[in-house]
């Protein structure tokens, strides 16, 4: 990363900006920008490194996007946000924009939206008009794949983890909260699952072709063909062309799981993972266990992992979204993630120690590393 | 006709708390509305045409989610967000 990185944090109050100076030791925080908005998801896209697309909401007025193309100091808002088309066939309407995902390096201003209820959307003009992915949302199977017309998860069910294959812009993925992976080959006109080895929380020992619940899924950067998943069932791994999941959360400690919301990938590293398990006994309390938070590694791919949490407080019920914890490319790799309690905590060793960049934050909901252009810092 | 605008949507209004639209029905205010303010009517009204769920509008002091409402100049419409909505 050329410059210190820029963490950008969406949260249920507005947008908050974190910036690192030199080594990683200081970190500013500047905001709130749209204060009292729900700021779900804020990107930088990566290809010009100026646009911000925020997707935004309020608890009463429609949801939409925000555009900036100078690093936030000045944002209009999409002149036509994600919605679907106004003679859907089921009737529906967007009732958030849940996560955004640049589109290929080759497609300069190319953006997806995932949505609740799960829907999918695009933009070829960085963001200001949004079409429906008519393949995904007008599949003969979406119904049955996404549920509807039920909403699974307490917000709503939602599309997530949209991923752009670096190597062909008509290969994609997505997660479906209500539903589980599926992958276009043609640029979203069609679209199957991927679902194989997955656990379901409906049907144990039963393999189902659809119906899992991803909670976040990603692609590693530097080997494609591997994706890893974190899902309300476990921690897994899938080195493409084969479609079997493996369960590589079966080599978490048995104390702690391997259920959890996040899950980053070393930039470089195709066999460095990390994530922050959760609490999913008894009622879900999807708090730390026991308590006691903490990160953990995996270098070799899942076969072994390590507990991080050197500088974590000893005792607290921590939450981290699955868009709330994310990983810079420096070397050492700097981790970092927020709290639905409104607070940062940033690893600048790859995870060994830990400690307290903001507090008092409110609930975070999203957390993104940005490296704007040097003008714009 | 009159339409007063919450806060919330004053952002789009300039911060004008009250604006004046014409329109025989409470779509079309809300159209005239879009046409002064872009992108304040699909923050109040779904893209099915539907007045969105915590929203409410009151037609002098009747309240209605009837789009069709017919209106005159001599009305005045009241865009207010509901209770619910969350914290």
């Amino acid at each position: 990363m050329p410059g210190s990185p820029v963490l950008l944090v969406g949260t249920r109050k507005g947008v908050f900006f974190s910036s690192a100076a030199g080594t990683r030791s200081e970190w500013t925080l500047t905001g709130p920008d749209f204060l009292g908005h729900i700021a779900q998801h804020l990107v930088l896209d990566p290809r010009d490194r100026r646009t911000l697309v925020l997707a935004i909401r309020t608890g009463h007025l429609g949801p939409t996007v925000f555009r900036s193309n100078d690093f936030g100091r000045t944002w209009s808002e999409a002149t036509r946000p994600p919605a679907f088309h106004s003679d859907d066939r089921l009737g529906r309407t967007v009732e958030a924009v849940f996560w955004l995902t640049p589109g290929h390096a080759d497609e300069a201003g190319s953006w997806y939206a995932g949505a609740s209820p799960q829907g999918l959307f695009r933009s070829d003009d960085s963001g200001d008009t949004w079409s429906p992915v008519d393949g995904w949302n007008d599949h003969p199977m979406w119904e049955t794949w996404a549920e509807w017309p039920e909403q699974n998860t307490p917000d709503g069910s939602m599309l997530h983890s949209i991923i752009v294959d670096p190597r062909d812009a008509t290969h994609l993925y997505l997660g479906l909260s209500s539903g589980g992976v599926f992958e276009s080959i043609d640029a979203g006109k069609d679209w199957a699952p991927l679902n194989i080895g997955l656990a379901s929380p409906l049907l144990e020992d039963v393999e189902l072709e659809y119906g899992q619940d991803p909670h976040c899924v990603r692609q590693h950067p530097a080997a494609p063909d591997r994706l890893y998943q974190q899902n309300h069932c476990g921690i897994y791994r899938l080195d493409r062309p084969a479609t079997r999941w493996e369960r590589i959360g079966n080599q978490m400690p048995t104390d702690v799981g391997d259920i959890g919301f996040p899950i980053e990938l070393h930039p470089r590293d195709p066999d460095t993972a990390w994530v922050f398990p959760m609490d999913g006994t008894d009622v879900w309390p999807r708090t730390s266990p026991d308590g006691r938070p903490a990160v953990y590694v995996t270098r070799d791919a899942g076969g072994s992992w390590a507990r991080l949490d050197a500088g974590l407080p000893e005792r607290a019920w921590f939450t981290v979204k699955r868009q709330a914890m994310c990983v810079d490319d420096s070397d050492p790799v700097g981790v970092y993630f927020g709290t639905t309690s409104g607070e940062i905590w940033a690893s600048a060793d790859e995870g060994a120690s830990w400690r307290c960049i903001a507090s008092h934050l409110p609930e975070i909901y999203s957390l993104e590393v940005a490296d704007p252009v040097a003008e714009l810092r | 006709m009159v339409v007063r605008i919450p806060t919330p949507l004053r952002s789009y209004t300039g911060q004008a708390s009250r604006v004046e639209a014409r329109g025989a029905s409470l779509a079309a205010v809300l159209a005239d509305l879009d046409r002064q303010f872009p992108g304040i009517r699909f923050r109040v009204v779904d893209e099915q045409g539907r007045l969105r769920r915590h929203m409410r509008v009151f037609v002098n002091d009747e309240m209605t989610r009837d789009l069709d409402t017919p209106l005159t100049d001599r009305d005045e419409v009241t865009f207010v967000q509901a209770l619910s909505g969350g914290a």
